[in-house]
């Protein structure tokens, strides 16, 4: 068994309203960024698996996302893993 | 036979108060029931109040679905006993797949606290029986995310059953087939934005809101269904 670093997105899918990205798009030109568009907002949520390899993490991570992180119906979810960084490199 | 029905309070539930004095009203016997508990045995209905659960983190409803009283919400919902869900409540249901569709933040990004004026749609529900389709109930609305979104296949189906209860007449969160209540196959699990015990008396604006929660009580009491108590606890009672 090894350690790995997960990281789960959940982002509302497409078509599924989405205020609070459209109000920080339309924030942006008051600040000067005139070329932004197609702001959405979402959630990131950092995970530590532990399994035997980078798939088993991975299958982990996409069924407790389906399951809990993500509400199939409105948000899908995109899972990346990686070999964990050491101990003392994450205190 | 007096009617028992649980109002469940998850933490952060906040409309339990209000739930009950209108179900008081109707002579329905809410009694306030914490999330913890395990069983629902002896209770003929269960409402599921509008609120915060769990501070709505993650997404509303999605920490409530795992409160330990869910399981005995789904085992009443199997028993054919009236489950209700108001606003918060109804997002409990989703999350939990006693009701199919979720709740999408508002279209028009604005928290809507309004009256609304409903349109009954399925008059055999638990919250419509004895109503008549095309009533209009005038009920108001205090959510976020209440905009009801669902698969089309989902919708169709949901069309084809008349399990949408209630429609809004002038459609004021984006809500799909302007759905403001939806309900199960049997029509004892009833969802809905809208907070019929805001409309409880005429001095809050309207008591259309009595019509449903009275409904309910005769739902509970209807003889064409089996009574929806647990079997230990019908033997207790004879």
């Amino acid at each position: 068994m090894a350690g790995f670093d997960v990281l789960v997105e959940v982002q509302l899918r497409p078509g599924i309203a989405d205020p609070q990205g459209a109000t920080i798009e339309r924030a942006l030109p008051a600040l000067g960024f005139s070329t932004v568009s197609g702001v959405r907002a979402g959630k990131a949520f950092r995970l530590r698996i532990e399994a035997a390899d980078a798939n088993e993490a991975h299958r982990t991570a996409v069924e407790l996302s389906a399951r809990l992180l993500a509400n199939p119906v409105i948000e899908d979810a995109l899972v990346s893993v990686s070999p964990a960084a050491t101990a003392t490199a994450r205190a | 036979m007096t009617c028992r029905t649980a109002v469940v309070v998850f933490p952060g539930t906040n409309c339990e108060h209000d739930v009950c004095e209108a179900l008081e009203r109707v002579g329905a016997g809410p009694e306030l029931v914490w999330h913890a508990a395990g069983s629902l045995a002896g209770y003929d209905a269960v409402v599921l109040p509008g609120g915060f659960a769990h501070g709505d983190y993650l997404r509303p409803g999605a920490i409530a679905r795992f409160s330990p009283v869910m399981a005995a919400v789904a085992e009443l919902a199997a028993a054919g006993a009236p489950v209700i869900g108001i606003c918060n409540g109804f997002q409990v249901l989703t999350e939990a797949h006693l009701l199919p569709g979720a709740l999408q933040k508002n279209k028009g990004l604005t928290f809507l606290c309004q009256m609304t004026e409903l349109e009954v749609a399925n008059e055999h529900s638990a919250l419509t029986a004895g109503l008549a389709a095309g009533q209009r109930l005038r009920i108001p609305i205090n959510h976020f995310e209440g905009n009801y979104t669902a698969p089309a296949a989902q919708l169709a189906e949901l069309e084809a059953e008349r399990r949408v209860v209630l429609r809004y007449v002038a459609n004021p969160n984006g809500a799909a087939h302007d759905i403001a209540g939806i309900c199960n196959k049997e029509g004892n699990v009833v969802g809905l934005m809208p907070h019929p015990e805001r409309a409880s008396s005429e001095l809050l604006g309207s008591a259309d809101g009595l019509l449903l929660l009275g409904a309910l009580l005769a739902f509970a009491k209807g003889p064409a269904r089996p009574a929806p108590v647990a079997p230990e606890a019908a033997a207790a009672a004879r």
